[in-house]
């Protein structure tokens, strides 16, 4: 079996950190953003009520099966009802719910209140690529996928990354308006807990902080055609100071600004390592 | 097959060679054309699902070579395959005919010409979605938009004559269902022998009732929409285009509208077959009978007032995705009514473990498996981590690969020596079961964390992060189809040896109607009525 090389991220010039997917993970992706976590922490209190619930039922099949088959029990009694019963079995998942339904309810609100936006990214769907602009910052740019020997070559993880990041700066708030120009496409990016539809016709908003500086990783999340696994989304999260020396960069060429981002990655570079595990 | 003529001998009009079979009026012939259809196209759309696992059990191009075109063409016609020519054919065209009008004590189905069209439209159908394969669609041949077939993408994202053909297909298998629930209906409320009210109906029965009732309101908006999908391709309509004043969100509105409803379509039926088998072989009758008719009734109800939970990424506004996580948890209450409900009908029983009764045991549990994540999916929040991911493939095949799947074994075990008059080995029909078992859990139970990771579905390649349970889903593939090589062999066994089955081989606890006649039964049963106390 092929495994992965995880957490080697270059090229892009750093050995920060990255959002992304590893071999055998068995729950979410680590949060970057306010939204991901309380999204994690709702999976958190999820998992172990359904994990109960599971286990109640084969608990209650194992011993039927046991204590119920012909050989122990082979005059089977006739009751067909128990009124107390079926009552604590119907309100008592009506409570459960209740109890789950309050922090979902929190949760999809807190989701959906953008709150005052220090940026905004336009995200634009096309087959089979992703277009950027930053209406603010006369920014415009597309990303296309890297092919897996690019990426080799880049030191990035392959159908993940792209030529071009989304750079946007730590601790703002993002505001993302998602889009598409021919089929409907989706903009999901795990580790900050956001999944947008792109529908041509229609603008949809939807919001980020990233609180962690990095690369991090998703993927288009709308059957979209031919290529649909092959239009990956790459957001790079950068201190405010170099988000701003890259977006009047890229205002002018994205290139320039690429090269930058890697020169600048390349000085910080011995500190980040030092900081890290 | 032949029939004993004792109970027959009078009756002349018992056709015989091809004619028997293409202008059968017989609900049973035509509920055994139903199975031997649904039996071919399962092995088709299984066999798709086994190109798709191969060319998925590692990254970069495997066994399609690339063409990724052809694995989206794979995964829409898989689904379509599973959905309108396995499930629904074999449970409700094959089970429902064959023992709905034996169970209320009817002689037929009310309509028999329009049960005879029912069936023979679906091969046409078939057969149109078979050429969709071959024809021109969106990059190749085929159409490789998902079974959902969502707009733009099956309009001007696919601008070739294969969805074309794939909306005739629709077309023609959806009046197949339609006719055939008008039937169901009206052989229900019309023909239930004398003391058969609807109360003291078996719960199979009950259970074919909702689901022609489902069948009923939901088709027709299916058809709506993809009529429109079909005016906005060929002749200059905009209802689904920006670019004229429409909305691609409008489709997914009417399509979910029907395909909500169609999941319990494709789940009722098994819990009615469940319910039976769980009885006879406890040897009790069904705890609670009442409150799991109704409970049906009312997932049928809610069924139709949930389908924007499919929804939850395009855009909604918060409160209406506010109403659709509480109303969709609703849902929750009566399907808990009715797992607790089978265990309550075992509880004090005498359980003999037949592999029908393997196989339902096998449903209640994996059921639940499923419908716990269907829980954790209905709430808005954290659907928008896991929407479209792996994890919504591993829910959606817990109660319908292991759910609808495992409840159509079931009944094939529990019915397949009254319908043939030949008995299964128990050894291979309970080998069948655990490999079976062991399999499909191997295939799915991973993509719960593949989907968790973030693996989005219908994706034809991935990357290297995703490898590892991706290879164990593959391998639980191969397990799977051991397990459809087995049933086979008990197919070939069965027919070979004729190992003759008993009028009712499992004894006192099944009581319904079906088991007062011989194995298999005459051509025409009941032509004196019997009478229910």
């Amino acid at each position: 079996m092929r495994l992965l090389t995880s957490g080697m991220v270059m090229g892009f010039g750093s050995l920060a950190y990255a959002g992304q997917p590893e071999n055998w993970q068995l729950n979410f992706q680590a949060a970057a953003t306010p939204v991901m976590e309380d999204i994690n922490a709702f999976h958190n209190l999820m998992l172990p009520i359904i994990t109960a619930i599971v286990v109640l039922v084969f608990v209650l099949l194992a011993w039927v099966v046991i204590r119920y088959n012909r050989q122990s029990n082979p005059n089977p009694s006739r009751f067909s009802h128990n009124t107390t019963i079926e009552v604590i079995w119907t309100v008592v998942p009506i409570l459960i719910l209740v109890v789950i339904s309050i922090p979902s309810l929190r949760l999809l609100y807190f989701q959906d209140r953008i709150p005052e936006a220090d940026l905004t990214v336009k995200a634009i769907g096309y087959q089979w690529y992703w277009g950027y602009e930053y209406p603010d910052q006369n920014i415009a740019f597309d990303a296309i996928m890297l092919e897996r020997d690019e990426a080799k070559k880049a030191g990035l993880p392959a159908l993940l990354a792209t030529d071009y990041a989304m750079v946007v700066p730590v601790n703002t708030n993002v505001k993302v308006l998602v889009t598409a120009q021919d089929v409907i496409h989706n903009w999901a990016m795990p580790a900050f807990g956001i999944k947008m539809d792109a529908v041509p016709g229609r603008l949809n908003e939807t919001w980020f902080r990233a609180e962690k500086e990095g690369l991090y990783y998703g993927q288009c999340s709308e059957l979209c055609g031919v290529r649909h696994a092959f239009m990956p989304i790459m957001v790079k999260v950068v201190s405010q100071d170099v988000y701003e020396q890259w977006a009047a960069a890229a205002s002018e060429d994205i290139d320039q600004a690429k090269a930058l981002l890697a020169r600048l990655d390349a000085d910080a570079t011995p500190k980040l390592a030092a900081n890290s595990k | 097959m032949t029939y004993t003529h004792a109970a027959d001998h009078h009756d002349a009009h018992t056709p015989s060679g091809w004619r028997r079979w293409v202008y059968s009026t017989n609900h049973k012939d035509i509920g055994t054309m139903y199975l031997i259809f649904s039996i071919f196209a399962g092995l088709v759309g299984f066999a798709m699902s086994g190109l798709i696992r191969m060319e998925l059990m590692y990254p970069g191009d495997g066994i399609l070579g690339g063409d990724h075109h052809f694995y989206n063409v794979l995964v829409t016609a898989h689904g379509v395959l599973m959905i309108f020519f396995l499930v629904m054919p074999a449970l409700i065209g094959g089970f429902g005919n064959w023992f709905v009008p034996l169970m209320i004590g009817a002689p037929d189905m009310a309509f028999p010409r329009m049960n005879n069209i029912s069936f023979w439209l679906l091969p046409a159908s078939l057969a149109l979605l078979t050429l969709s394969l071959f024809v021109e669609g969106d990059g190749g041949p085929g159409h490789g938009g998902g079974w959902t077939l969502y707009a733009p993408l099956s309009t001007t994202g696919s601008p070739g004559p294969a969805m074309d053909l794939i909306i005739l297909s629709l077309h023609i298998a959806g009046a197949s269902s339609l006719l055939g629930a008008i039937n169901f209906i009206t052989t229900i409320l019309n023909m239930r022998a004398p003391g058969m009210t609807l109360h003291k109906m078996p719960l199979f029965v009950w259970s074919m009732l909702v689901t022609a009732f489902l069948l009923l309101l939901a088709v027709p908006v299916l058809a709506g929409g993809i009529t429109m999908l079909l005016t906005d391709r060929n002749f200059g309509t905009t209802f689904f285009n920006p670019a004229g004043g429409g909305d691609p969100v409008l489709y997914q509105h009417l399509f979910w509208f029907f395909g909500h409803p169609e999941v319990y379509i494709m789940i009722l039926p098994a819990f009615g077959i469940v319910s039976q088998i769980v009885s006879t072989f406890s040897r009790k009758p069904v705890f609670g009978y009442l409150g799991m008719a109704y409970a049906m009734v009312a997932i049928g109800v809610v069924g139709f007032i949930v389908w924007a939970h499919h929804m939850y990424t395009v855009g909604l506004s918060v409160d209406t995705k506010a109403y659709f996580v509480v109303a969709t948890m609703v849902i929750a209450v009566p399907t808990g009514v009715k797992v607790f409900s089978w265990i309550a009908t075992m509880w004090g029983g005498s359980l003999e473990f037949k592999t029908p009764m393997l196989w339902s045991i096998g449903f209640i549990f994996l059921f639940t498996v499923g419908g716990v994540t269907g829980v954790v999916l209905a709430n808005a929040g954290i659907d928008q981590s896991l929407h479209d991911t792996y994890y919504v493939v591993a829910h959606f095949h817990y109660v319908l690969s292991l759910g609808a799947v495992f409840g159509l074994f079931a009944g094939w075990y529990y019915w397949q020596g009254k319908m043939f008059g030949v008995q299964y080995s128990e050894f291979l029909g309970k080998l069948h079961f655990w490999v079976t078992f062991i399999g499909v859990n191997l295939v799915f139970f991973p993509q719960h964390f593949l989907g968790l990771a973030g693996m989005p579905r219908r994706y034809a390649d991935y990357p290297d992060a995703f490898a590892g349970w991706n290879y164990v889903s593959s391998i639980g593939y191969l397990v799977t189809l051991a397990g459809v090589v087995i049933f086979f062999w008990m197919l070939v066994d069965s027919f070979s040896r004729k190992r003759l089955a008993a009028d009712n081989p499992w004894g006192e606890g099944a009581n319904t109607l079906e088991w007062t006649l011989s194995s298999p039964p005459p051509f025409h049963q009941f032509n004196e009525l019997p009478k229910v106390k």
